[in-house]
């Protein structure tokens, strides 16, 4: 499982992830999930947190064709370490043929990875445990409702943030935060560019260490959209600069991606429901400029 | 084996490496501390194999002693207190996934107020998790409960994490004469870890843990467990007799301190229980015919074997080191459960409340226990429940608090009047 990934034909096909997943349609973090899935392969464990995901296997059926194991919101990373390491002496006491070995894969929303599992993450860096973080990324406790959670960003309405300028607080830059424990890799990934996330998936599948992703995840149920745009949504956040594709290694990061001509963020803003009283009744200019200031800096020192 | 003066720390320890634990996921928490240092240097110096790793909480440390033992290795773990509650979501959870290891609880009272010695409100929180119980006395009885609990926990029948409980300060830091049974013995008695099906490994996928949609699926999964942990009855009485006839300690469920013509026993768990055999010796003495009674297993709960052992009995004196707040001692609720509508029960069950917070249980007190039940078995009535605090504790208290007045008036000018 270590093909070279350079063009969209060198894409697996596999489709190991099964269909019939209680997800809603047009979930971006499912879409994500597939695409990882097929790269990573089914020699593989998920130890996930609770959120959206965690109804993927709901008993007695699964979509993986691997192992999975559902801890509970804030301690997935410790899951994979307590399975990690249970491996590890396996193998080393000759219990367990190296051949059996799995790639041990945290997969959480954001508000597990941004917010109540945060301890754990770091802790688990701080530790070097090798293994995989996926963090889906719909900007909100989803399945709950959409609530406001630290990685919604400013101005979108949610569950929690009705008011007439949405959220007041600003997405955490989960990115820095993971980067500043030196992991041997961070990157940002969103289905709707599949080469650059096979890429960046691939290389972390054949690094060790703690390898750390998270995937933009457009959400039609919490960002109020149609489900057929959710990749039309996924494209436009990278094009207009919203969400940078970018990844960690060696103490450097580089953007995978830069948008040269960014079209105004509102561009992407007017697409989702969760914007909407950015433009209805009346556009707040105010709101729409903060916001696409904050872009055109992080681009500027960017650059 | 000659015995050796152990700490009931040291004797924790000694337990886990003559279990041949694998993994030790960890985090210190006063009066724990000892335990995981312990394990800490052994597997530093090689002197025992194994893996040991420092999470940063104890809800992880849970979380990866679970998942480890899910995986199909055998885990220790030890932990007190707040570190218990901070890890409670995954106490519940892990029952829940089966995962068979062993977990040290050395018993300290919970905050607020803060405080660092000994009693039972830390364990008993836990009582419902899914999580069996086994309740030490003495040091001795901590290395025996370890390796009991890994042949409880593993056995097929129950499948279910086991927490061995003994108590801050009294037990922790308290050297005792502890025979340590030799390894060879322990490994005959207690054979590697066979996880069986419950294992990850690429040619054998499973999904663990996996959520349920509907009350049904949840249900049985939960009467699963419950059954589990009633079947831990029978199971544990086998192995302790099996204890007890490789090594010669009589480990039961229930332990009965001359009960057999007993008017009245004392019903209670953990080190002060070792205070109230005494004051049985001493009423024996004074012609009094007192017992004592000592569940080991708290959980599952041994009710049958409790009631067989008060039969004839006319009052127990239930002493609860913990209090449910607006109800009272969790053990004297649960026995009276047990006993309730059998003819054959104690008519009198009397409830004292002591020992919160390390708080000493004297003589006397016992004496007065055992004089208070007396005469309700002569009333024919059971007294309100008593919280054991003295006159003089209560005078000691306000000199204090009346000194630290005190004090604030002659260091602050303003005195009273700042606000
Ligand atoms: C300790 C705890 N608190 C709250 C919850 C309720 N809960 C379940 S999923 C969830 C939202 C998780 O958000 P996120 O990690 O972003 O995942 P998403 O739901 O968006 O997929 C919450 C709050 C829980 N399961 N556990
Ligand atoms: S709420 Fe959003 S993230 Fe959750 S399943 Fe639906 S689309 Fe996917
Ligand atoms: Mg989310």
């Amino acid at each position: 499982m270590s093909e070279i990934i350079s063009r969209m034909k060198d894409l697996p096909s596999a489709h190991l992830l099964g269909a019939g997943t209680p997800m809603c349609s047009g979930c971006g973090g499912l879409e994500a999930l597939h695409q990882i899935y097929d790269v990573l392969g089914e020699n593989t464990v998920f130890v996930n947190a609770a959120g959206c995901m965690t109804l993927l296997s709901v008993y007695p059926f699964t979509p993986f064709r691997g192992s999975w194991l559902y801890t509970a919101m804030a301690s997935a990373p410790a899951g994979a370490q307590g399975v990690r390491d249970a491996l590890d002496l396996l193998i080393q006491q000759g219990r367990l043929p190296p051949e059996e070995d799995l790639q041990v894969v945290v997969l959480t929303g954001d508000g597990s990875a941004y917010g109540m599992g945060m301890s754990a993450t770091s802790g688990a860096m701080d530790r070097g445990l090798d293994f995989i973080y996926i963090c889906y990324d719909n900007e909100g406790y989803g399945n709950t409702g959409q609530q406001y959670s630290s990685a919604t960003p400013h101005g979108a309405a949610t569950a929690t943030s009705g008011g007439t300028g949405g959220f007041p607080g600003y997405k955490k830059d989960l990115f820095s935060i993971w980067a500043a424990h030196q992991p041997s890799y961070v990157a940002t990934v969103i289905a709707s560019e599949p080469l650059d996330l096979a890429k960046k998936i691939a290389k972390a599948r054949d690094m060790s260490g703690p390898r750390m992703i998270i995937a933009l995840s457009p959400c039609p149920t919490g960002w109020d959209y149609d489900p057929r745009e959710s990749v039309a949504i996924g494209k436009l956040a990278v094009k207009t600069g919203v969400w940078p594709l970018k990844e960690y290694e060696n103490g450097t990061v580089t953007h995978t991606r830069i948008p040269r001509e960014r079209p105004a963020v509102e561009e992407y803003l007017k697409t989702q429901g969760r914007f909407s009283h950015l433009f209805r009744p009346q556009r707040n200019e105010a709101l729409l400029t903060e916001i696409q200031q904050r872009v055109d800096r992080y681009w500027a020192q960017a650059q | 084996m000659e015995p050796i003066l152990l700490t009931g720390n040291a004797a924790a320890a000694w337990g886990a490496r003559l279990a041949g634990v694998d993994y030790v996921p960890a985090f210190p928490i006063t009066p724990q501390t000892e335990i995981i240092e312990t394990l800490g240097a052994w597997l530093d110096s090689g002197a025992m194999p194994g893996r040991m790793v420092t999470l940063e909480s104890e809800h992880s440390m849970l979380t990866a002693a679970g998942a480890a033992a899910a995986t199909g290795v055998r885990v220790f773990s030890a932990t007190s207190s707040q570190g218990l509650l901070h890890a409670m979501e995954m106490l519940y959870t892990v029952a829940g996934w089966r995962a068979p290891f062993v977990l040290v609880n050395v018993s300290r009272g919970l905050s607020a107020p803060i405080t660092l010695e000994a009693d039972h409100n830390d364990v008993l929180a836990a009582r419902d998790s899914g999580f069996l119980q086994i309740h030490c006395t003495d040091c001795q009885e901590v290395v025996d409960s370890v390796l009991l609990a890994y042949r409880l926990a593993e056995d097929t029948a129950v499948r279910l994490p086991v927490m061995v409980n003994l108590d801050g300060f009294y037990l922790s830091f308290t050297r005792e004469p502890v025979r340590l049974p030799d390894l060879a013995a322990a490994r005959e008695f207690l054979p590697p870890f066979d996880p069986g099906s419950m294992r990850f490994a690429a040619s054998a996928p499973q999904s663990q843990a996996v959520a349920v949609l509907g009350g049904s699926p949840y249900s049985y999964f939960r009467y699963e467990t419950h059954l589990a942990a009633r079947n831990a009855i029978s199971v544990y009485q086998r192995i302790a007799a099996e204890f007890e006839s490789r090594f010669g300690r009589e480990r039961g469920a229930v332990e009965a301190y001359r009960c057999d013509d007993a008017d009245i026993v004392f019903f209670m768990i953990g080190s002060f229980a070792s205070k109230a055999r005494e004051a049985v010796d001493r009423l024996r003495e004074a012609g009094r015919r007192v017992g004592l009674l000592r569940p080991r297993l708290l959980r599952p709960y041994p009710a049958e074997i409790i009631a067989s052992a008060l039969l004839g009995v006319r009052g127990v004196a239930v002493v609860d080191q913990n209090i449910s707040m607006g109800q009272g001692g969790v053990l004297h609720t649960e026995l009276a459960a047990a006993l309730y509508g059998r003819g054959s029960a104690p008519a009198i069950l009397t409830s004292f409340i002591g020992g919160l917070g390390g708080r000493e249980i004297a003589p006397q007190e016992f004496f007065e226990m055992a004089e208070v039940t007396f005469r309700a078995v002569d009333e024919g009535r059971s007294p309100p429940p008593r919280l054991l605090y003295t006159e003089t504790e209560l005078r000691e208290l306000r000199k204090l608090q009346s000194v630290a007045l005190a004090e604030r008036e002659q260091t602050s000018p303003a005195g009273r009047a700042t606000p």
